[in-house]
């Protein structure tokens, strides 16, 4: 009786890792209760009314347990706050920063971390990250090809995918060659964002690893020499679709909500989207047709994760830290998979979860736009970051009157 | 050639009647006087033969110029030349520029207009006045440069609402011979509304007294 | 001890030059000092020109640089046109106060709601498509580019749907101080046809007392950011949405080119006004050949009427886009080709309810306290004037003005390093001081002309029986002009509750308004959010102004002469 009980309890202690690791333990401790009593700022895009209703949520779940405020600071574009950090340090402001928590990827997060914005690393000191896959070559640990270094923490999933309305069309394009047959067919009824933002340059993107030959070498920094080889079969094919373009191709929607809203309107028939849940949420809300579906091209298609990043100047960062390790508890990663509330993929690795944990999981609700994680095929490694900002660099060269 | 003015009668839109019927036939060359108390409608009979009646009044009777009903016609093609208390010089341009905007279409050429612009300044006793502004002027001199605007334009007929009742009195006389002067030169019919019963007697025309 | 008028002026004086020209020469210098390469915290230390050959290099540049000169003169010029022709034909049957009454909707209109609504009216899918469409035969929405068009013709739409109200405003202000009906006579009587009389004497009478709005007018054209998001190209963009697109980039270093476009874009306002004034001269020296010549009739007559059917339409559209907002309220789904929503419903009123209580609390706050200051600011620098006994000034005017033309880009980054380094960014005061800038100036404009028409011998009069300055003051110009003074309020609010950038910048993003929140909601591209937040805007300024009519016909309504009169 006594050895089994003794077994249990170190099988209690063994399987917390807070109670195993007393330095761990300690630390985290002090900061639950530095934060207690904190108002976090959150800057996060508030373009999308579920995200900020999710926001909320979480505010009122951190102050109940924690004690922690959480304040979202809607924002139209992720470097405003970039901006106001750096005004912040300009003006020699090194406390007291009004910039708590960012929602944050990609070049935003590598201008920071160059400016040396970022407080940290804190990310794999949060009890939660015991979920994460953080092996260096897994996406929780690369962002766009920049090694994350702990200075930001992963929150929500993130893997491109085009949407069409089954309606109009019976079978999507599974390919870039195939799109343009498509588009040439159908003059007018397909776009893209604009390179200048994200949803755009990511397009970009993923034409060009499904054209290119040799993929190896977007993952190392870009040359002049292998930017011009890598890019000749996707100029040639862009040039072959530009005409086939909505309006021509002169003008291009500002972002991927703009261009769900004509997909919703029937100016055009297939769009694109960085949440695989988007459209199943889009539809529960009346943002697109019942009729509106998910297709990934054959060749698979980038994925990312969004992050969370706290400012070297925050106010609140013991704060800022529960709320990020909060958003990983994997009941918050269900609640948030669940697609009447977000629907965005989680970001925890599935063989790390507990068995009640991943039982959660698989009762989530199913929608007839929602795909299922096998559908949405292989995740494509992101490029070096140096050949976004190139590849849009050359396309405004080559396309704007 | 002549202002006729048959049963003239203005009535308030309801009815009641604010002065008439009136009888008076102004020939060429007379200048004849409308007098009366204040508030009678003398300004309104003016506005009522000039084309410009508000809606609230209702003209009845027949106005004829040279033979011609005015009642069917615009203002602007009327060709009634009016004159006002304070002159009515158009503040934006000069003195010159005021009287070439009344200058009659028929003088063709700039270089005939603006003769004929300095010819009436000379004779109103403003001779190099062209680019002055009216604002700078004395009361006499903007009433006189008025008057020549009026004639420039050689109008048919001309009425005037108390012309000279803001000069002084000194150079009222002045003013009266001048106008009376080159209307009688101009052969045109002239109607004058006025409270002094000095400019009746200069007249020496017509009087009408509407009570 | 009765401040004088010397020195009420001299108090105002100082409160603006601290309170307005210092800040925007702070923000001018910080955006300077970036222009030029020297922005130490990126790493930048001074490269003199390079940062502006940078910027004429990148893609798009000169062709948004013309882009944005096209849409603002033509903006301006097709506004000013229209609204005189309007005022022409119309000018009879319109007084002061009763035109406020039927234009105070569309100016109360904020200008990002009448982008967002415009938009759904004019495209390919939208309202007037979906009524054309049984009778053309569309099945999809046509491929045709009517917003976002590579002319700006949408953009420059918008604009004229916002200006043309507020011109109409100005000059009907302005007509109230000329003699009209008896230049009219007099010119009619030496043979000129209406129209004409309108051109050739009215309008240059006019012109001296609307040219500082006209320039305002002028500045907004060109240097209009979210209405240039919402209708205008994107390929390249005009000007100030090129620039804002610079500043948003993820590289740092672009803030450089971005301080450099800023600094351009009031260069291109100051080519803009020269150009003004140049066109100024220029139309009054064939004006003077015109009049010279004497010609009595001219084809202008039907272009009147023309023009005035084109404003009458205007007014129409910009109603629809306002009514659209309000219907995508209250929708659940409205898809092509309904000309109403298929499936009406109360979800988005209810989904904001529940958030929207911050945003509307700030919202009326700071409105009622930028318009409370800049109303005391107004009355006393009046009230500054009439002691001294001299008229405007008019550096006065142009420094009031100042904020109003320059881009608001130009400066605003910068100022907010200044209230940084100061530690008072961030507040809600910072917030009010600088929406101040922008509110007072409109204050003044609706404010100063009833003002300096109030009769004189009234406060003689006054003085004469004993009253003081405060007392004359306090009860016999002020409740003389309440009715001014609430419609100055009533424009004010408005001015508050669409102001965007100044709310952005200066409170750090922690300070949300309806405006931010329907901005940054309008990226989502949610019509039907959008559409709460722009209808309860509009409901907002719609009831300052309602306010504004029905409070005087109250206090008054057994004083004919102030209730019935125009100003």
């Amino acid at each position: 009786m006594r050895i089994s009980l003794m077994s249990a309890l170190a099988a209690i202690v063994l399987s917390n890792p807070i109670l195993f690791n007393p330095v761990l333990a300690d630390s985290w401790q002090d900061t639950l209760e530095a934060a207690k009593g904190q108002t976090v700022y959150w800057n996060a895009w508030g373009g999308d009314p579920q995200t900020n209703a999710f926001i909320a949520w979480v505010g009122q779940q951190t102050f109940e347990r924690y004690g922690v405020a959480l304040r979202q600071v809607k924002l139209t574009d992720t470097a405003e706050a970039v901006t106001r950090v750096l005004s912040e340090k300009a003006a020699g402001q090194d406390d007291e920063g009004s910039v708590d928590l960012i929602w944050i990827n990609g070049p935003n997060f590598l201008a920071m971390k160059e400016q040396g914005l970022l407080f940290g690393p804190f990310a794999a000191g949060l009890p939660n990250a015991q979920y994460l896959d953080l092996s260096p070559a897994s996406p929780n640990s690369v962002d766009f090809t920049v090694p994350v270094a702990g200075m930001e923490s992963p929150w929500r999933l993130a893997k491109f995918v085009f949407n069409y309305d089954s309606a109009r069309i019976d079978t999507p394009p599974l390919s870039m060659t195939a799109l343009l047959e498509w588009a040439t067919i159908n003059p007018g009824r397909f776009t893209h964002p604009d390179p200048s933002n994200f949803m755009g340059a990511t397009f970009l993107k993923q034409a060009l690893i499904d054209l290119t030959q040799d993929t190896a070498v977007l993952q190392e920094p870009v040359t002049e020499d292998s930017f011009v080889a890598a890019t000749r079969p996707l100029w040639k094919w862009y040039d072959a679709l530009r005409p086939t373009l909505w309006r021509g191709g002169e003008t291009f929607p500002e972002n991927q909500s703009v261009q769900q809203q004509l997909l919703n309107d029937g100016e055009i028939d297939i769009a694109m989207s960085f949440d695989p849940a988007s459209t199943a949420v889009a539809i529960a809300q009346g943002l697109l047709p019942e009729t509106a579906r998910v297709f990934v091209p054959e060749g698979g298609t980038i994925g990312n994760v969004s992050f969370v990043a706290i400012p070297y100047n925050a106010a609140s960062r013991e704060g800022a830290q529960v709320v990020a390790n909060f958003l990983l508890v994997p009941d918050t990663q269900a609640h948030m998979q669940n697609i009447e509330v977000l629907g965005a993929f989680s970001v925890l690795a599935a063989a790390k979860l507990k068995a009640d944990a991943r039982a959660t999981f698989a009762t989530l609700q199913t929608a007839p736009g929602l795909p299922s994680l096998a559908d949405l095929g292989p995740t494509l490694l992101e490029p070096h970051a140096s050949w976004m900002t190139r590849l849009t660099q050359e396309w405004a060269r080559r396309y704007t009157r | 050639m002549s202002l006729d003015l048959k049963n003239v009668s203005v009535r308030w839109a309801n009815s009641s009647t604010l002065f008439g019927p009136l009888c008076i036939c102004v020939e060429r060359g007379e200048i004849a006087t409308v007098m009366g108390p204040s508030g009678v409608g003398k300004s309104t009979l003016l506005d009522a033969i000039a084309g410009h009646l508000s809606s609230t009044f209702q003209l009845e009777g027949h106005i004829r110029l040279n033979g011609i009903d005015l009642r069917s016609l615009s203002p602007e093609v009327r060709r009634i030349g009016l004159m006002f208390q304070d002159g009515g010089l158009f503040p934006h341009l000069s003195v010159g520029d005021n009287l070439a905007f009344g200058l009659t279409r028929t003088v063709v050429g700039r270089a005939r207009r603006h003769a004929a612009v300095e010819v009436a300044l000379k004779q109103a006793g403003l001779d190099g006045f062209y680019l002055r502004d009216p604002a700078s002027l004395s009361g006499g001199q903007r009433a006189r440069a008025a008057l020549m605007r009026t004639l420039l334009a050689e109008p048919a007929a001309l009425l005037l609402d108390e012309p000279f009742s803001k000069l002084d009195l000194a150079l009222r006389g002045e003013m009266r011979s001048f106008a009376f002067e080159h209307i009688r030169r101009h052969n045109i019919p002239a109607l004058l509304v006025t409270h002094d019963p000095e400019d009746a007697k200069e007249a020496g025309d017509q009087k009408l007294v509407l009570a | 001890m009765k401040p004088t008028g010397t020195g009420l002026r001299l108090v105002v004086l100082a409160a603006l030059l601290l309170g307005i020209i210092s800040p925007i020469a702070a923000g001018l210098i910080q955006t300077g000092r970036a222009a030029f390469g020297l922005m130490p915290v990126v790493g930048a230390h001074g490269s003199g020109l390079e940062v502006w050959r940078s910027l004429c290099a990148l893609p798009g540049f000169w062709t948004s640089v013309r882009l944005t000169l096209w849409i603002g003169f033509a903006a301006t010029f097709l506004s000013l046109t229209l609204a005189t022709c309007f005022c022409a034909t119309a000018h009879a049957r319109m007084t002061g106060r009763s035109a406020a009454r039927w234009l105070a909707p569309l100016l109360a209109a904020p200008h990002t709601a009448v982008a967002i609504g415009l938009a759904f009216v004019l495209a390919p899918s939208g309202w007037i498509a979906r009524l054309l469409a049984p009778l053309v035969g569309w099945v999809r929405p046509p491929d045709l580019a009517l917003i976002n068009d590579p002319w700006g013709i949408a953009l420059i739409l918008g604009l004229m749907i916002k200006e043309i109200p507020f011109l109409l405003l100005v000059m009907l202000a302005a007509l109230s101080q000329i003699p009209v009906q008896q230049h009219m006579a007099a010119a009619r009587g030496l043979g000129y046809r209406r129209s004409v009389v309108w051109v050739k004497i009215i309008a240059p009478q006019v012109w001296p007392l609307i040219r500082l709005p006209v320039l305002v007018v002028l500045a907004y054209s060109l240097s209009t950011v979210e209405m240039g998001i919402i209708l205008g190209p994107s390929n390249p963009p005009v000007f100030s949405v090129f620039v804002m697109r610079l500043f948003m980039a993820p590289d740092l270093a672009m803030i450089l080119p971005a301080s450099a476009g800023a600094l351009m874009l009031a260069f291109l306002m100051g080519v803009a006004s020269a150009t003004l004034f140049v066109a100024e001269r220029l139309v009054r020296y064939t004006g003077l050949w015109w009049i010279r010549a004497g010609g009595r009739s001219s084809a202008v007559k039907p272009l009147l009427r023309i023009a005035s059917l084109c404003v009458i339409a205007l007014f129409v559209i910009g109603t629809l886009a306002m009514v659209s907002l309000v219907f995508w309220s209250l929708a659940w789904r409205w898809p092509w080709p309904s000309m109403l929503p298929e499936t009406w419903s109360f979800q988005p009123w209810r989904n904001a309810a529940g958030v929207l209580g911050p945003a509307l609390g700030n919202t009326l706050f700071i409105a009622g306290a930028s318009v409370f200051v800049s109303l005391a600011l107004a009355i006393l620098w009046l009230e500054g004037e009439d002691r001294k006994g001299r008229g405007c000034a008019g550096w006065g005017e142009v420094l009031i003005y100042l904020p109003l033309l320059l881009p608001q880009i130009a400066f605003l980054y910068g100022l907010n390093m200044l209230f940084l380094r100061l530690g008072i960014s961030g507040g809600i005061g910072a917030v009010i001081w600088a929406q101040v800038l922008f509110v007072f100036p409109y204050v003044m404009i609706v404010l100063s002309d009833p003002w300096r028409a109030l009769d004189p011998r009234l406060i003689r009069a006054a003085a004469s029986l004993g009253a003081g300055p405060v007392r004359q003051l306090l009860t016999v110009k002020i409740p003389l002009l309440l009715s001014p003074i609430l419609i100055a309020a009533a424009i004010g609010t408005a001015v508050s509750v669409a102001q965007y950038l100044p709310t952005l910048f200066m409170g750090s993003g922690r300070i949300s308004t309806l405006t931010t929140e329907a901005v940054t909601l309008s990226s989502g591209a949610d019509r039907r959010i959008t559409g709460v937040y722009a209808s309860l805007q509009a409901i907002l300024s719609f009831a300052a102004y309602a306010v504004a009519f029905m409070v005087p016909a109250f206090v008054f309504r057994n004083r004919a002469a102030l209730k019935g009169a125009g100003q």
